[in-house]
């Protein structure tokens, strides 16, 4: 043991505050379902165009789906929440985020305490095939508005040779959509839209999504300054609430952080000595798996999921035709080009089908989603891969075998398991753990703290 | 043997009929479609023989080393034919931007499957409802056209467009006509020879197919099957060509029951509508699909495909629905319930199933036929 590095570690100073960030949102959903304060809440996937709503006033909340679904895991709420959706003769195999938050509507209950904050009205972005049926059952439960931007017919990936003339089609459409979203958001709540806002909350997602990614490739060193663990927690200031200025805020702080932890040489981890990557979300009611990995000396230091969920990202081939991730970069003049609606539109629509990877890999997974999992662990200094067989979301696990096998024609040794993001009922934790355990013997990986 | 049998025959060794058409057509290219949203028409006018990929609804574990098991049985049997070798007068695929399952065999073919296919994608739009589907759709589907073009190496013309067109829209009517004669108390032809029919269209070249349709129709014009209709059934949800399925109901029963009508892509919402012709002939195209009834993927924000199926069951005076869907699909589950409940509510009993590759056919009619029974008490 005396041969194993031990790092510096301590927890972040910034760890308040993206805590706060996150609960702000909830506290001010709370707020909402118990009458306290009748915020304006739009409800939808976070993968969307959670901006946009913005132009309506600043009392918008965005209610996302998939962090809800996620927080209600992580709280040990899903089996309540999904009793009410299974009830109805939903299946159990649906989507578990899809499963959590129905559940919650239908039984008129809130994760965070109390009665359920049913929004205002429904504003989805679909690319995942649950995504824009999620929210038809739920606008019908609360006879609320639903609208819901197709963002499925997503530009190729860079060597599909995709013409010009196909990619201004799409981007048309997506941009059309957007600009229709916004009189039906007028038409609904009765208020005039105003487009400063909007153009402030577009420049400040392009602004934190890429800065996201920034922070994520600063864990390239060695040893990362972040823990998978420990980025869930940052990851979702941007999944909530990119749009605004304290995520900006967040952002730069959290970078300005890293910098300094880099170097000074404080690890996520204090013994760091097997890099990994983790594919798919985490079983968000057993997240614990990270600190048994810990345990062997093993950080996870990112993933396609938590680097890429809501953008930011660029795939490009190197001059030896080597494909790499990095963190897209935003276009020069944006402050210009938001002060009008239809800028900032097109803004936002070029950001999500050049940078919005996730997307793209969900409907189009073929060879590059397999490279970006590669280029991830390769160019993140990994030696492995920890792979969640996630039951719970379909989008994240299309293409995951084929993801597996590329790792492992790499040279990348790959250790499954099986589980679901949401569903407890669908993970074994024991089975697990020794999952890992003959997988870190193998690697002669001794355990280094009990 | 006549049309009926006939279409059992392609269905069965579609692989004996597509290798036949490619020694017709030395030149001739074979697309093999992922999801019945490829637009088959702008193919055909190049030339090309589109042709549905299916499974066999065999037992297989080709598929585990490239497809997590929590994806729908439909997609791993798909893609267990091609790693089989069974498919091999591929010569390129589409996927028409179905569901996330498909898409992943149809990236788990390409990768797979020698010798490895020509990809000719269709970013076909994931809503059809959007008032601005259509107009991008005109544009993505010109597109279309340009990489078929390039594949086969020649413009497409207006003329072909419209030869196509006919060719299809033919199909399409000819197979509404013999399903209006399920209609009638006594219907002339099974589910299973319908389902037959159907997917045989989805397999060859329309021009023969169309053959056969108006040789099918002289011969149901007096048929007369020696067989009780029993309870008038629909079948709605995901595609279905199993054959064990739809013999345990039409002939597996105590009591007897006929498939009349569905709503699935096997079956009607395949040929449901025409292409309605326009001087802009891809735009025709483009409408046509994004009228069609919608698969569930594709049926959001709002409702279409409930309403639609409804009017079915109304107009072939079904006695009940079986609901059908296979595992693991996030879009029929998510309808299934309030779909379930507005046929209930608009006196179409249902009854649900869910399907894996291969049916257990004891505990299913042991269901099915309490499920008769029940619309029988009604009767009573």
């Amino acid at each position: 043991m005396n041969e194993v590095k031990r790092y510096p570690t301590k927890p972040f100073d910034c760890w308040g505050l993206a805590k706060e960030l996150r609960m702000d949102i909830y506290n001010k959903l709370a707020q909402k379902a118990s009458g306290e304060r009748n915020w304006l809440v739009a409800s939808g996937g976070t993968e969307g165009f959670i901006g946009l709503p913005a132009g309506l006033g600043d009392d918008y909340v965005p209610f996302g789906g998939e962090p809800y679904g996620a927080s209600t895991g992580a709280l040990g709420k899903s089996e309540e929440m999904m009793a009410h959706c299974e009830r109805k003769g939903y299946a159990r195999d649906l989507c578990g985020y899809c499963r959590n938050y129905l559940g919650s509507t239908f039984g008129d209950s809130f994760t965070f305490g109390g009665k359920y904050p049913h929004p205002d009205f429904y504003f989805q972005l679909h690319f995942c095939d649950t995504h824009g049926k999620w929210y038809q059952p739920a606008a019908e439960f609360t006879d609320k508005p639903y609208f819901a931007i197709d963002g499925g017919a997503m530009y190729r990936w860079p060597k599909w040779n995709e013409s010009e003339k196909r990619k201004e089609n799409k981007f048309n459409y997506l941009l059309q959509q957007l600009h229709d979203s916004i009189p039906w958001m007028e038409k609904i709540t009765g208020r005039e839209f105003n487009d400063e806002r909007l153009g402030e909350a577009i420049y400040n997602e392009i602004i934190s999504t890429s800065k996201w990614a920034k922070c994520c490739e600063l864990n390239k060193n060695i040893p990362a300054p972040m823990d998978e663990k420990s980025m869930y927690a940052f990851y979702v200031v941007h999944v909530l609430r990119r749009h605004t200025k304290e995520a900006v805020e967040f952002f730069n702080i959290l970078y300005d952080e890293l910098k300094d932890r880099i170097a000074k040489g404080i690890a996520g981890v204090e013994y760091e000595r097997y890099r990994m990557i983790h594919n798919s979300q985490p079983p968000w009611y057993a997240l614990d798996m990270f600190r048994y990995l810990e345990k062997f000396g093993v950080v996870c230091v990112g993933s396609q999921y938590d680097f890429m969920l809501s953008g930011g990202w660029d795939y490009y081939y190197d001059e030896n035709d080597v494909p790499h991730v990095r963190a897209a970069e935003p276009p020069e003049g944006l402050k210009d080009q938001v002060k009008t609606r239809d800028g900032a539109l097109r803004a936002l629509t070029s950001w999500y089908l050049n940078y919005g990877l996730e997307a793209r890999s969900f409907r189009f997974p073929m060879i590059e989603r397999r490279n970006i999992d590669v280029s991830i662990a390769r160019d993140w200094n990994c030696q492995g891969a920890v792979m969640h067989l996630n039951r719970g979301c379909e989008g994240w696990a299309v293409g995951q075998l084929e993801v597996r096998r590329a790792l492992v024609e790499a040279g990348f040794s790959v250790v499954t398991y099986e589980g679901n993001v949401a569903d407890p009922r669908e993970y074994d934790g024991p089975k697990t753990y020794a999952r890992f355990d003959a997988f870190l013997e193998g690697k002669g990986l001794k355990r280094l703290v009990e | 043997m006549g049309a009926i049998e006939k279409f059992q025959e392609i269905y069965e060794n579609r692989g004996d009929y597509i290798r036949d058409w490619k020694t017709k057509h030395p030149e001739g290219k074979v697309l093999g479609c992922f999801c019945t949203y490829v637009p088959e028409e702008i193919a055909y006018a190049g030339g090309v023989l589109t042709t549905r990929l299916l499974g066999s609804h065999e037992i297989e574990d080709d598929t585990a080393p490239y497809l997590f098991g929590m994806f729908c049985p439909f997609c791993r049997d798909v893609l267990a034919q091609g790693l089989k070798g069974r498919a091999d007068y591929i010569d390129g695929i589409s996927d028409g931007n179905c569901c996330m399952h498909l898409l992943q065999s149809f990236e788990a073919w390409y990768l797979n499957v020698k010798p490895q296919p020509k990809i000719i994608r269709a970013d076909i739009p994931c809503t059809t409802q959007s008032p601005k589907s259509a107009g991008y759709l005109k544009g993505e589907l010109e597109c279309f056209k340009e990489d078929i073009e390039d594949w086969v190496g020649r413009k497409i013309t207006v003329d072909d467009l419209d030869r196509a067109i006919d060719v299809f829209n033919e199909n399409r009517r000819l197979m509404r006509q013999i399903y209006e004669l399920r209609k009638a108390d006594k219907p002339p032809i099974t589910g299973l020879e319908s389902m037959y029919m159907v997917v045989a269209s989805q397999l060859m070249d329309k021009e023969d197919h169309n053959k056969l349709l108006k040789e099918a129709i002289e011969e149901l014009s007096d048929r007369r099957l020696d067989r009780e209709t029993g309870s008038r059934l629909m079948l709605i949800g995901s595609e279905n060509d199993d054959v064990a399925f739809y013999t345990m109901i039409e002939q597996g029963m105590t009591l007897p029951a006929t498939v009349v009508i569905d709503e699935h892509c096997t079956g009607t919402r395949y040929f449901w509508n025409e292409v309605v012709p326009e001087e802009d002939r891809i735009q025709a195209i483009a409408s046509r699909y994004v009228n069609r009834p919608p698969c569930p993927a594709k049926d959001w924000p709002g409702r279409i495909r409930f309403d639609h199926a409804l009017r079915l069951a109304k107009e072939w005076k079904v006695d009940g629905a079986i609901t059908i869907q296979q595992k693991f699909c996030d879009p029929h589950e998510i309808d299934m319930p309030p779909l379930r409940k507005y046929l209930e509510d608009n006196g179409v009993p249902t009854y649900f199933l869910e399907l894996d590759v291969t049916v257990p056919v004891g505990q299913f009619s042991t269901r099915v036929e309490a499920f008769l029974e029940s619309l029988m008490l009604d009767l009573i």
